[in-house]
């Protein structure tokens, strides 16, 4: 009879999605964020690129699969915008990166944790791309506004988490 | 070594995520770069593989709420059209008559301009366009819209709306476009202060408001000022309305400079549809000269009917200020006589209205109006005659008057004053009569 054994968190709750998830869904949210803005201009603070790159990241819990599919959406997101190609690609291929290490160690279905877990992603999101603009590209405007910031955070986490829930249903146990 | 890149592969892939990016901002972004200019052809066609990607998505939500849209407001929300459409109707003739007063300003204007051989761009051709979607974030305020180079739009096009100017564009792909609006931190316009006068350079701030940040602090820059395009950055043509004064305070990062926020004339956070100045030139063009023409007529004729209707107002007042004062010149007796008088449409109207003549004096003396001889007639040294009496010139000057004037002889029953003081006719008539008029 075999047995399993496992030694991780991440041998125990690693999820895979299928193909037509995992392309359309980050996809639809560069969609509907290029959108919202245009009848809601206040919906300009969401960002729901953030949340899916956050939400693949921990369903998947790993780095390198985090990093990448994290890249390539900051990626997208960059080429609609006009800065350079790359802002919001390297910004969130650290917090691709970082989500996945975090999914590894912690229980991400956990209510709380997700709360906390993306308030601290909006805000570290929105520190890289200061540093990227401000040291980076040397752009003299760059400033980081705080309350703004956390506004965007706290909006960001509000609209994460129905998200999640819906994504949930999508997980494919590995 | 196998084991390195086993045990360290999430970092190294990271890192060399983070390192290819890093290299592609380092080529993108070449110095000395202009602020607000377009990518280079490698990065074009990476933001158009994206933008052909997801601008066809866009273009179907758009057509869709669009259609929803005109089903309900062309079949089912026909509520108050009537009362719309006559508000409307009201509105165009109002709008007239402002374009009938501005009309003739703005011929001077250009002929002055013409006088000075002051080269003015004008719009010439417009491509309207459709917003279809947005960049998605707030750091980067940039809208797409449905048309791109296949409908003859270029970069650095002016963008703008009837109320004032948008942006600029910036990638134009076949069909569709980038706007980089004028709010964004790396847009850039020339902006004129139209009361004072001044020149200023617009920017966009992190905030998405609109500011100027070059300008020493000047007690005439007042809120609520207008900005207009000046035409110095070869984007805007001039005259374009650009936004309203808002707030004037130190810039505390670039001392001794003001930081003068503008409230845009155009909304910028939620534009439906906007124009693409494909063209200007240095005239009117020949609708925007008939339309002057037909407004300087207006404006004329109706210069000429406020004239007419301000003299006969002056004309009805002086006459009712005299009638006020002069109540005799109201027979109460015969009423009659003052309306068959002012009535009667053969009779010459003086200008300036009806000046009441002096009734006769019932007995003249030498006090009474008339009876002194003119100054003219008067020889110095001459023997005193202030006796003489020029009897007929009371009679005279009754006659004379027009029949308009004289008072109806109910009113004024004409005494012949030469009975009342037979005197002697004076030694300076002769005189008198002489003199050149």
């Amino acid at each position: 009879m075999a047995t399993h054994s496992y030694t991780s968190r991440r041998e125990l709750e690693q999820h895979s999605f299928p193909p037509a998830v995992a392309l359309l869904v980050p996809l639809a949210a560069i969609v509907l964020q290029a959108l919202l803005p245009k009848p809601f201009p206040k919906l300009a603070i969401l960002d729901l690129p953030l949340i899916i790159a956050v939400f693949f990241a921990v369903s998947r819990r790993n780095p390198v699969s985090g990093t990448l599919t994290a890249a390539a959406i900051g990626l997208l997101q960059d080429a609609l915008t006009n800065q350079p190609i790359g802002v919001n690609g390297m910004a969130k291929s650290v917090i691709g990166y970082v989500a996945a290490s975090i999914g590894i160690q912690v229980d991400v279905e956990n209510m709380t944790t997700r709360l906390v877990m993306n308030f601290g992603f909006s805000i570290l999101n929105s520190i890289l791309l200061f540093l990227i603009n401000h040291r980076l590209l040397g752009q003299p405007g760059a400033q980081i506004l705080w309350v703004h910031e956390l506004i965007r955070a706290a909006v960001n986490t509000l609209v994460a988490l129905p998200i999640f829930m819906l994504l949930d249903h999508t997980k494919r146990l590995d | 070594m196998e084991s390195f890149f086993t045990r360290f592969k999430n970092v190294l892939v990271l890192v060399a995520v983070l390192l290819a990016q890093t290299i592609a901002l380092a080529i993108q972004v070449r110095r000395p770069v202009e602020s607000g200019a377009p990518d280079g052809n490698k990065v074009t066609l990476i933001r158009y593989w994206v933008v052909a990607a997801v601008t066809p998505f866009e273009r179907f939500f758009l057509g869709f709420g669009r259609n929803v849209r005109g089903g309900w407001s062309n079949y089912v929300d026909l509520r108050h059209t009537r009362q719309q459409n006559h508000d409307l109707q009201n509105e165009i003739a109002q709008l007239r008559l402002e374009q009938a007063a501005l009309a003739e300003d703005a011929m001077q204007g250009h002929r002055l301009q013409a006088l000075l051989d002051f080269q003015h761009h004008y719009v010439a051709t417009t491509v309207a366009a459709q917003v279809i979607g947005t960049s998605g974030t707030d750091l980067s305020r940039v809208l797409y819209i449905d048309k791109g180079s296949k409908d003859g739009l270029k970069p650095d096009q002016a963008v703008i709306t009837p109320d004032g100017i948008v942006g600029k564009l910036r990638d134009v792909f076949p069909h569709t476009a980038q706007v980089l609006l004028i709010n964004d931190q790396t847009s850039g316009a020339g902006v004129l202060l139209a009361t004072t006068r001044i020149r200023g350079i617009l920017r966009g701030s992190a905030t998405g408001h609109i500011q100027i940040n070059n300008l020493t602090p000047d007690s005439r820059i007042k809120p609520g000022e207008q900005a207009l395009t000046s035409g110095g950055d070869q984007v805007f043509p001039r005259g374009l309305k650009v936004g309203t004064i808002e707030s004037i305070a130190p810039d505390p990062d670039h001392q001794p400079y003001t930081l003068i926020t503008l409230r845009p004339a155009a909304n910028l956070f939620q534009l439906e549809e906007v124009l693409i100045i494909t063209g200007t030139q240095s005239e009117l063009p020949e609708q925007t000269k008939k339309d002057l023409a037909i407004g300087a007529v207006t404006a004329e004729q109706q210069a000429e009917a406020a004239r007419i209707a301000a003299a006969e107002a002056a004309a009805k007042s002086a006459a009712q200020i005299v009638a006020d004062r002069l109540p005799s010149l109201h027979d109460p007796d015969n009423p009659d006589a003052d309306t068959a008088n002012s009535t009667d449409p053969t009779a010459p109207k003086p200008i300036g209205g009806i000046v009441p003549k002096p009734q006769p004096t019932l007995h003249p003396d030498r006090y009474s109006p008339g009876s002194a001889p003119p100054a003219t007639s008067l020889t110095p040294g001459a023997p005193h005659s202030t006796e003489a009496i020029p009897r007929n010139n009371v009679e005279d000057d009754t006659s004379n008057q027009p029949s308009s004037t004289t008072n109806p002889p109910s009113a004024a029953p004409k005494k012949t004053p030469k009975t009342a003081t037979p005197q002697t006719q004076p030694q300076t008539q002769p005189k008198t009569e002489s003199q050149p008029n």
